[in-house]
């Protein structure tokens, strides 16, 4: 196929946040994860763990907790608000403050009528949910010291609250505190340091499971008041407890990045009375607290101060090994934090605080396969460009020219003009938006930089004309399906004739810019389209789905090209199937337009179509071989799918304008040393 | 010396309806030794791997035509060339595969040979004596060629000699029970005529060999009486003497013909001493035996049949082609008689040499002058077997002449590495006889075979760094070990301690040049001495002080070694790892992508 220069870019200091908490709702299958910059995400557990939406964080918000009713999502946190998101345009809905100091935790009654908070200042508050809001309630009877965690018995009467050394259980109805349970302190030095229940889990038989500061699971009655066992399962904390559905199972998760299950079993075979819980596996995926914890049916999910988020399968609950069987770590966020300017090449580095602008390094150089390349000149950081206001940055775009440089929040979109000759660089902000555009979802310009395009609320696209001195609103596309999902996916042919839009709903609306009208939508396909892009010269749309599917749709006649279609009814390799992170960019290649260029965070993966399909038997990661055979040998070992795994924790891959490929690098060694030293942080109350 | 080498069959052959025809034609060489040009009576070529055995390639020509004279190499061209039908020419290279197609040309003359030899361009002799160089030929096929020779007389044998630009190309002619020899000079070109001497019983020669030597032509032809005669011709000289001339000849070997007569035999000098003879029936044997001896002075071979071929002689007899290697040494001493029965059993051979030489009872300078000259002759092939013999006659006449013992001639012998125990195996106990400790060192540097009988023997007169590195086996060793006394062993551990601290602590410092045993040597010494002896060393009291040194040193090595163990996976898996290479922030790198 050839050689490429590759331009290896380390320097974009990507950091994620670490995991404080998250709700899985069982109905939907969506998971809510939150993190420590208050940033909320939306994993579709239905679609390949497909991160489907992101509500970007914000400085004053901390999520202590997040709670789901119906698919409604609340979250509470240490500012004492409680918030609820709109889902479909990724933001706050409402927030309003519970008057009761910081908030530690949130749940629902069964019913998804009530909701309960617990409060630092000794009080558990009972909130009613109503149609568009939640209304203050009243007041369980308040306690001397902090309410740290909360238990809904699933019949709605009781809640058990996990406090300062002890655990209450509260009478719903009456609001009384109608046990005590009394929380042993640590031994040795720790005796005379309190203990935090971190977290309490309330069954059906009113059985009290509890997870403390001084590392024991504890089982309780709660009827009584007694306790029945204590696992005493590490030397820190534990620090997040959940329980399956059927309530057979309880994980825990430690400070020393353990997750240890425990199972309510008869101790001996073929027994059925006498079950008590044992504990029964230790799973280690992480490197620091476990944080977050969710059991749902077949996997333990958990999240923690060391960022990634895992999807550990339970094996017994498979027949047989399965995509789905598989461990899932998911470090990077599915879409794209990295836009380059194709022409010039510069690089824009999306951080939640600021952008960072880069032009890249220069070699004269000519070298072979393997080769590293003497640089003429260093790649240069032109702008570190800070964000005004509370709001993270939610999107980012630079115009393939380099000229314009636009993000958005929540609350407000900012455009400016670059200018650069030699090593001057001149930032002019663009001052007068036009009123529609407001926030956006995600931004694209033209390929000729005379137009911006941005998501807006229900997957409507504002079109804006960009000249020198002004920019001016033109046109809103909208879909005729009436989608209210936001768009995360938004790309333009080169020639300016195409948008194509993707939304959650998994619909692509093709709309024709000439006409500023929607030409099509493509056949919906069951899952969410994860990257797109239109070739330059057909204009052909390729869509890259969250299971991995890959299909090219005719632009003009939204059939699926030849190519595609004999790609549907091969199938794709189980090699390419089973890959476990979504493909997040597509680029093309202008010079051959049989090249396609894709990548994941292992790998990227150049499709030349004009080769033939691998079938299952084909060696499916063949460059090694190829390397090894002769020139004769070579052509009759070749498929379509051709796969670099040199590069690895890729945040991007694109190729240039000048036939040399870009790949951003994200070690993940990199993001581990930048993390607290492993083993319990000092955390208030402990 | 000549020894002739175990022989091997390179093909077999089919027997033509003439028993007294052979069923080769020649047995020419290819671009180097090991190759070999076999042209059978017919129609077939083949070309052999001799030391393989082994047919690499084969071209036959069209049923109908027949091959008239053996294909030969052309070394110049890499070709090969043959002639059939008297007169076609053929010429290909090892890459064609068929010979119809190759090149040819028809000339006007019926060929009598094409002979090649390195170093010169192939000549074609024409049957009516004419010679030409075979490019000429080719260019022009249709030249007219000269007769040479008169109407009934006949080519006999022809051969073809280069050498430091000289080229000749010798054949023999009958005419009536008349012999002559031809010599055509090429370049420039000369033709002289000789008259060969009639035999009393009017035979014609059975067979000629051809030689240059000492710019002479040495022409040896065998009669079938036996009788071996030699002829000269100066390579140069007699240019323009017209007319022929009576070749004079000298007998250089009278084989023992008994009543009958050779039928068929074939002799080659194979150097100024040799001759090889074969021959039908075998002389001194039964008849219907065929023969092959070497005869020094001359060395012959037999009929049609025998070539000589680069150290090696190929001899169809039987049903076979059989291959023999032989080693030609110019070596006066011998006394030796080789005689083997090769594995047919009708292949006899024998070397015969007689000399006297000083070495058998000169004083010691004689004798000394003697080896100084044979070692400085430098050939090592030649001194192999000549050092062997001289240096046993040396020992041997030491053993029985007390007073004779030429140290300085021995070591001399020894050291050109020439020799081991086993060829001479008095040599050694011989130098310990004579308390000459600096022979004893070399022997024991030189031998890789010395019994562990004999080191022991060493070790009891003195101790070296050379003993302790002589090979040995264990097995063998222990029981000789049991023959030292309490004494010696305790200053043999003695020492294998002082070596063996003296090499730890400087292991650096060690002069790189100097011969010293490794560790592990000096250790398996002492763990043999100390197994040998070791109740006789627990007893004794001047052992005690030794032992326990040797105890604490055994326990410190223990321990460090069991340390290093410790280490050893670690140091390991530091060897396994991958040399990370440094990534920096920014590269731009070069991929290729198939």
């Amino acid at each position: 196929m050839g050689e490429f220069k590759v331009h290896r870019v380390r320097f974009f200091d990507y950091m994620p946040t670490a995991i404080r908490a998250m709700a899985f709702n069982a109905h939907t299958e969506r998971l809510a994860l939150a993190r420590m910059d208050g940033s909320v995400e939306i994993f579709n557990f239905t679609d390949h763990y497909f991160q489907e939406k992101v509500i970007p964080g914000k400085d004053s918000r901390s999520i202590e907790s997040l709670c789901w009713v119906g698919g409604r999502l609340f979250s509470a946190g240490l500012n004492g608000e409680i918030a609820e998101y709109d889902l479909e345009n990724l933001r706050p809905k409402y927030s309003l403050e519970a008057y009761g100091g910081p908030i530690w935790t949130i749940i629902s009654n069964t019913q998804g009528t009530q909701l309960a908070i617990g409060c630092e200042d000794g009080t558990v508050k009972l909130f009613e949910v109503l149609e568009e809001h939640i209304q203050f309630e009243r007041n369980l009877d308040r306690q001397k010291g902090r309410i740290i965690s909360l238990s809904w018995h699933p019949s709605g009467t009781h809640i058990a609250a996990g406090m300062m050394d002890m655990i209450r259980v509260f009478d719903v109805p009456t609001g009384h505190a109608v046990q005590r349970l009394l929380v042993d302190r640590g031994f040795g030095g720790s005796k005379s340091r309190e203990t935090v229940v971190w977290s309490v889990a309330f069954l059906s038989d009113h059985t009290v499971v509890s997870g403390d500061s001084a590392g024991k699971v504890q089982v309780w009655d709660g009827h009584t008041g007694t306790l029945v066992k204590t696992h005493l399962v590490t030397k820190w904390d534990v620090l997040a407890l959940s329980v399956s559905k059927d309530e057979s199972s309880v994980v825990a998760g430690t400070s020393e990045g353990t997750v240890i299950q425990f199972q309510f079993i008869a101790p001996t075979l073929h027994q059925q009375q006498g079950k008590e819980w044992v504990r029964t596996r230790t799973f280690k995926n992480h490197t620091h607290d476990v944080r977050a914890l969710a059991e749902i049916e077949t996997a333990i999910v958990s999240g923690g101060m060391d960022t990634h988020l895992v999807v550990r399968p339970l094996l017994e609950k498979f027949d047989e090994k399965s995509h789905a069987s598989g461990l899932r770590k998911i470090h990077f966020p599915h879409r794209n934090l990295v836009s380059c300017a194709k022409k010039v090449g510069l690089l824009l580095f999306q951080f939640p605080g600021q952008l960072e602008l880069w032009r890249l390094g220069d070699s004269d150089g000519h070298g072979k396969p393997g080769d590293r390349l003497p640089l003429e000149r260093m790649p240069e950081k032109l702008l570190l460009l800070k964000r005004k206001g509370e709001d993270h940055i939610c999107c980012s775009a630079l115009s393939s020219c380099g000229g314009w440089l636009a993000y958005s929040t929540v609350s407000c979109v900012r455009i400016y003009r670059l200018q650069t000759d030699n090593n001057n660089i001149s930032i002019t902000k663009v001052s007068k938006l036009p009123k529609a555009l407001h926030s956006a979802h995600q931004l694209c310009f033209s390929s000729d930089s005379s137009k911006m395009f941005a998501a807006s609320s229900q997957s409507s696209v504002l079109v804006i004309a960009l000249t020198q001195s002004e920019c001016k609103y033109v046109h809103t596309l909208k879909p005729k399906s009436g989608s209210r999902q936001p768009i995360h996916l938004m790309t333009t042919s080169v020639d300016g004739k195409w948008l194509a839009a993707a939304n959650s709903d998994c619909e692509i609306h093709v709309y024709n810019l000439q006409k500023l009208k929607l030409h099509c939508i493509v056949p919906v396909y069951g899952s969410c389209p994860s990257a797109m892009g239109i070739h330059p010269t057909t204009n052909n749309l390729t869509v890259v789905h969250a299971d991995q599917q890959v299909n090219t749709i005719i632009s003009q006649l939204y059939l699926l090209q030849d190519w595609s279609r004999k790609l549907q009814k091969q199938g794709l390799h189980n090699v390419w199937l089973d890959r476990d992170t979504p493909v997040t960019h597509v680029t093309f290649n202008s010079k051959n337009p049989n090249q396609v260029v894709l990548h994941d965070m292992h790998m990227f993966c150049i499709i030349d179509q004009s080769l033939p399909l691998p079938d299952q038997k084909t060696q499916f990661y063949n460059q090694m071989t190829l390397r090894s055979l002769s020139e004769q040998e070579r052509p009759s070992h070749l498929h379509a799918f051709k796969i670099c795994k040199t590069f690895q924790d890729l945040l991007c891959v694109s190729l240039l304008d000048d036939q040399s490929l870009v790949v951003v690098e994200r070690p993940l060694l990199a993001i581990t040393s930048q993390l607290p030293a492993p083993v319990r942080q000092k955390k208030f109350a402990t | 010396m000549a020894a002739l080498y175990e022989e091997f069959t390179l093909c077999g052959l089919v027997q033509t309806q003439n028993a007294s025809d052979s069923p080769i034609q020649g047995i020419e060489r290819d671009g180097d030794s090991d190759h070999a040009v076999v042209t059978d009576s017919t129609r077939s070529v083949t070309l052999y791997k001799v030391s393989d055995q082994k047919p690499l390639g084969s071209w036959t020509v069209k049923q109908g035509q027949l091959l008239t004279c053996p294909a030969v190499f052309n070394f110049q061209t890499k070709e090969y060339v043959v002639v059939s039908d008297n007169k076609v020419i053929r010429v290909w290279k090892d890459e064609d595969l068929n010979l119809d197609k190759a090149f040819k040309a028809t000339v006007t003359a019926d060929v009598w040979r094409v002979h090649s030899a390195p170093g010169g361009e192939p000549v074609v002799l024409f049957q009516r004596g004419a010679v030409r160089f075979l490019d000429s030929l080719l260019s022009a096929p249709q030249q007219p060629i000269e007769d040479v020779l008169s109407e009934e007389e006949v080519i006999r044998w022809s051969t073809n000699i280069v050498a430091e630009e000289q080229h000749f190309v010798l054949f023999t002619t009958e005419q009536k029970g008349e012999c002559c020899l031809y010599v055509q000079r090429l370049n420039p070109n000369t033709l002289q005529k000789y008259r060969l001497e009639r035999e009393d019983s009017g035979a014609s020669p059975l067979s000629f060999s051809a030689s240059l030597r000492d710019k002479h032509l040495n022409l040896l032809y065998l009669y079938p009486n036996g009788c071996v005669y030699q002829s000269v011709v100066a390579a140069r000289g007699y240019v323009g003497l017209e007319g022929v001339q009576a070749l004079p000849r000298s007998l250089r070997l009278r084989l023992a013909v008994g009543e009958g007569e050779l039928g068929a035999a074939s002799a080659v000098a194979l150097d100024e001493a040799h001759v090889a003879v074969v021959g039908v029936p075998h002389p001194s044997a039964r008849t219907g035996k065929d023969f092959l001896c070497i005869w020094n002075t001359n060395f012959q071979t037999l009929q049609a049949g025998i070539l000589r071929n680069w150290r090696k002689l190929f001899v169809p007899h039987g049903k076979a082609l059989s291959v023999i290697p032989y080693d030609c040494q110019n070596h006066p001493s011998g006394r030796i008689s080789i005689k083997c029965n090769c594995s047919q059993g009708n292949v006899k051979l024998g070397v015969n040499c007689v000399q006297p030489q000083p070495h058998q009872t000169g004083p010691v300078d004689e004798v000394q002058r003697e080896v100084e000259a044979l070692v400085s002759r430098g050939d090592a092939q030649d001194l192999q077997l000549s050092v062997g013999q001289l240096a046993c006659h040396l020992v041997a006449r030491s053993q029985a002449e007390t007073a004779f013992y030429t140290p300085v001639a021995l070591a001399q012998l020894v050291q050109t590495q020439f020799l081991c125990h086993s060829v001479c195996p008095g040599l050694l106990l011989l130098s310990l006889e004579h308390k000459d400790y600096f022979l004893c060192q070399l022997c024991l540097q030189l031998f890789p075979d010395i019994p562990e009988v004999v080191t022991c023997a060493c070790l009891k007169t003195f101790i070296s760094n050379e003993v302790l590195q002589t090979p040995y086996s264990d097995n063998f060793l222990l029981p000789h070990l049991k023959d030292l006394d309490t004494q010696q062993v305790i200053l043999f551990l003695q020492y294998l301690q002082f070596v063996y601290l003296k090499y730890s602590q400087d292991v650096y410092t060690q002069t790189p040049g100097l011969r010293s045993p490794t560790m592990t040597q000096i250790i398996d010494w002492v763990c043999l001495l100390l197994d040998a002896h070791f109740t006789v060393l627990v007893m004794a009291p001047d052992a005690k002080g030794l032992l326990s040194n040797l105890q604490s040193f055994v326990k410190s090595q223990v321990k460090l070694f069991s340390e290093l163990g410790k280490i050893e996976s670690s140091l390991q898996e530091l060897h396994k790892m991958k040399l990370s290479k440094d990534i920096s922030q920014y590269s731009i790198e070069v991929i290729e992508l198939f």
